[in-house]
């Protein structure tokens, strides 16, 4: 009897682990008609996907824009600019998002893809000195020429290597060595800190590259903002690069480096906008270029748009409306207040005019939207 | 009287036959649905076996057996693929784990089994558990900001300064290290190695404690000339559990371990582990040989714990037989 009770309970048990297995698959159809409901009918849900770096602005704009257009429901998942762009590529999404600018072939693979630069965002290089008494060194250092190429090629060893002291003589710079401090994780902000390096150093083009990982010469990874800035406050005598919002909340030191017109820019909205304007008129086709090392005297050199990723020729036409509204609310003076609240910096006018110009030549079926 | 017994007797025998046969049909049933699940099991490790061979090909064709003995990673400029730094990492971050841990876990079981008293067993055995359910993230934010801070560094620091002669000691001391990575998951796989060999101890009969007692042995010899070697086999599976852990973690090793992929032989130096390699580019893989390539690593890491666990089985099973045949002669 007692076997019987056991064996029953067993299978009982067996039964509901079955259950439970092919429950999830079928619980959010059901929990979908009472989410959905909540907002007003017709409500129409658009799918995205990519990009991490943005994803903290993607949902504020979503979440405000909720309240703007109620039918609509955004629905974002940050998995990376990769695969945000295989998804967009199979159109299993109806926008990516990708730090990264496409190349040509995985534009010919996508015929009728457009990238959208949204907003900007800058990198600040932050460092952990101590002088010879063991005081921390708070003002912030000037890095001139390819000084950051070099040190992150291993080349400059020594924080008081004769060009960095050439360019602080207010500071006494310690003899150190520089322990360089690098994303570990494939990121856009790691294409752009490579892009900068690139840019500057013909030398680290050549042996490094640009990505959203590369091949490091020197130097520890750290995983994330947070690892970066955990590794730099831990090592004396570390460099590393982080988002700019990141070094602001965390109170670093913002380092100032030197731009291609000669000056010592610090990052900043202004900054970054300036760099924007300075390739304003060399967009094409299309729609993104690298800003890094801009001409302008105030140009803040370390600094890259992210993009949205949309069918020029979409298929469904009430999501390709309410898909284009939302841009527009987001290049608009909300999206741009959300944008800089967060310490992105939204684009500058010479460069929001060309964009809105291409996004309203979306069409439908081949037809102009709002017919 | 006994013919009439039998046969008021008989529809309950019947009766009890028909239930048990019912139940010996509901036993097939139970059986079939047992089979079903371990044959599900099986299935889906050959599944996931199937998917990461047949999604490496490119990787595979690239670079063939070289995959394994080359140490570039250059997934922007040259486009080559290597995967030997992150498979010594993680060889060497487990083996520094299993170091720190079974001398650990074992003691706190044999503690928590044999000689703490009962007030103490319960609270200190929870508090054990609970190590097991912190998020691994968690682990690595405090090992990141904490442990390596506070204990890590000064250890390495002490280290590298007496037996730095020692090529595993060899500086310069950063922090982030494979050192601090082992250390890490040391104290992750303790609360599994420790649960499940305290739950060995606990299961060997009382009989086998008494007779080694009554023929003079001490507490000390009780415990490891008899107890230790009766449940040698459970203790094995304890230690592979937690091995299985650290061979496969990754956010709370990807914080701690520096991310380099220098091939030195120093515990001090930054390395970099399969998963860690995974976690780290996976996302932002934006090319096919790139991402190819990262499943190729997946594809080692399960050849790797499969192995392992091969070898672990053989191991238990010698042992376990070996046993047998001892308490036999």
């Amino acid at each position: 009897m007692r076997r019987s009770i056991l064996i029953s309970v067993s299978l009982f048990v067996l039964g509901g682990l079955i259950l439970a297995a092919c429950a999830p698959a079928a619980s959010p159809v059901a929990s979908q008609p009472t989410a959905t409901g909540q907002l007003a009918a017709g409500s129409i849900q658009i799918n995205g996907a990519g990009a991490t770096f943005p994803f903290p602005l993607y949902s504020r704009w979503f979440y405000d824009y909720a309240f703007v257009d109620p039918s609509v429901r955004f629905n974002y998942q940050s998995i990376g600019s990769g695969g945000g762009i295989q998804q967009i590529t199979q159109k299993t999404v109806d926008f990516g998002a990708s730090d990264a600018i496409l190349s040509n072939e995985q534009l010919a693979a996508a015929p009728g893809l457009q990238m959208f630069p949204t907003v900007a965002g800058a990198e600040a290089i932050v460092v952990n000195l101590k002088d010879a008494q063991g005081n921390p060194i708070t003002t912030p250092l000037k890095f001139p020429g390819t000084t950051i190429a070099d040190i992150y090629l291993g080349k400059i060893t020594k924080w008081n290597d004769p060009l960095l002291t050439a360019a602080n003589p207010d500071v006494k710079l310690p003899d150190q060595n520089i322990i360089v401090v690098h994303r570990s994780d494939g990121s856009g902000t790691t294409y752009i800190f490579t892009d900068y390096l690139s840019s500057v150093s013909q030398e680290w083009k050549t042996k490094v590259g640009k990505g959203t990982s590369v091949d490091w010469p020197v130097g520890l990874g750290g995983k994330g903002n947070e690892g970066v800035a955990g590794t730099v406050s831990q090592n004396v005598g570390s460099i590393g690069y982080v988002e700019l919002a990141y070094a602001l909340q965390n109170k670093f030191v913002i380092n100032l480096i030197q731009n291609q017109a000669g000056a010592y820019v610090a990052p900043s909205m202004e900054t970054t906008q300036s760099a924007m304007t300075d390739f304003g008129s060399n967009l094409g086709e299309k729609l993104a270029l690298s800003i890094v090392n801009g001409p302008g005297k105030n140009s803040y050199p370390i600094a890259g748009y992210t993009y949205m990723l949309l069918y020029m020729n979409q298929q469904d036409c009430v999501k390709a409306d309410k898909i284009v509204q939302f841009m527009k609310w987001a290049y608009g003076p909300n999206g741009t207040k959300d944008a800089s609240d967060l310490s992105y910096v939204p684009l500058p006018d010479a460069v929001k005019q060309q964009v809105l110009a291409r996004l309203a030549q979306i069409t439908c079926q081949g037809k102009p939207l709002g017919n | 009287m006994t013919a009439q017994s039998k046969i008021t007797a008989s529809p309950f025998i019947t009766l009890s036959t028909r239930i048990r046969r019912t139940w010996r049909h509901g036993d097939r049933v139970f059986q079939g649905l047992l089979i079903l699940s371990s044959l599900l099991t099986l299935a889906l490790v050959v599944a996931i076996g199937y998917e990461l061979w047949k999604n490496s090909a490119l990787s595979r064709q690239a670079f063939g057996l070289a995959f394994i003995f080359t140490s570039r990673w250059d997934p922007a400029l040259n486009r080559v693929f290597g995967a030997l730094p992150f498979i010594q990492g993680t060889l060497v971050t487990s083996a520094i784990a299993l170091l720190g841990a079974v001398p650990l876990s074992l003691g706190t079981a044999i503690f928590l089994a044999e000689l703490a008293p009962r007030w103490l067993r319960q609270p200190v055995g929870f508090l054990v558990e609970l190590l097991a359910a912190i998020p691994s993230v968690v682990y690595g934010l405090w090992g990141l900001f904490v442990y390596i801070p506070a204990f890590v560094r000064p250890a390495s620091l002490m280290l590298n300064k007496t037996l730095g002669w020692l090529p595993i000691f060899e500086g310069p001391v950063f922090g982030p290290s494979r050192l601090a990575a082992g250390l890490l998951l040391a104290i992750m796989i303790l609360p599994t190695i420790t649960a499940i060999s305290r739950d060995v101890f606990l299961a060997i009969p009382d009989s086998q404690r008494e007779a080694a007692l009554a023929l003079g042995a001490t507490r000390w010899e009780a415990i490891w000339q008899v107890l230790v070697p009766y449940g040698l086999s459970g203790l094995l599976g304890a230690i592979i559990l937690g091995l299985g852990r650290a061979l496969g973690e990754t956010i709370a090793v990807t914080m701690v371990i520096g991310n380099n992929l220098d091939l030195s032989l120093s515990l001090l130096h930054p390395g970099y582990t399969m998963s860690s390699v995974i976690a780290n580019e996976f996302t932002e893989a934006t090319y096919d040989l790139y991402l190819q390539a990262l499943i190729e690593i997946g594809l080692i890491l399960f050849v790797i714990t499969l192995l392992i666990n091969l070898i672990a089985r053989l191991l238990i099973w010698r042992v376990s037989r070996r046993v047998i045949v001892e308490a036999r002669a």
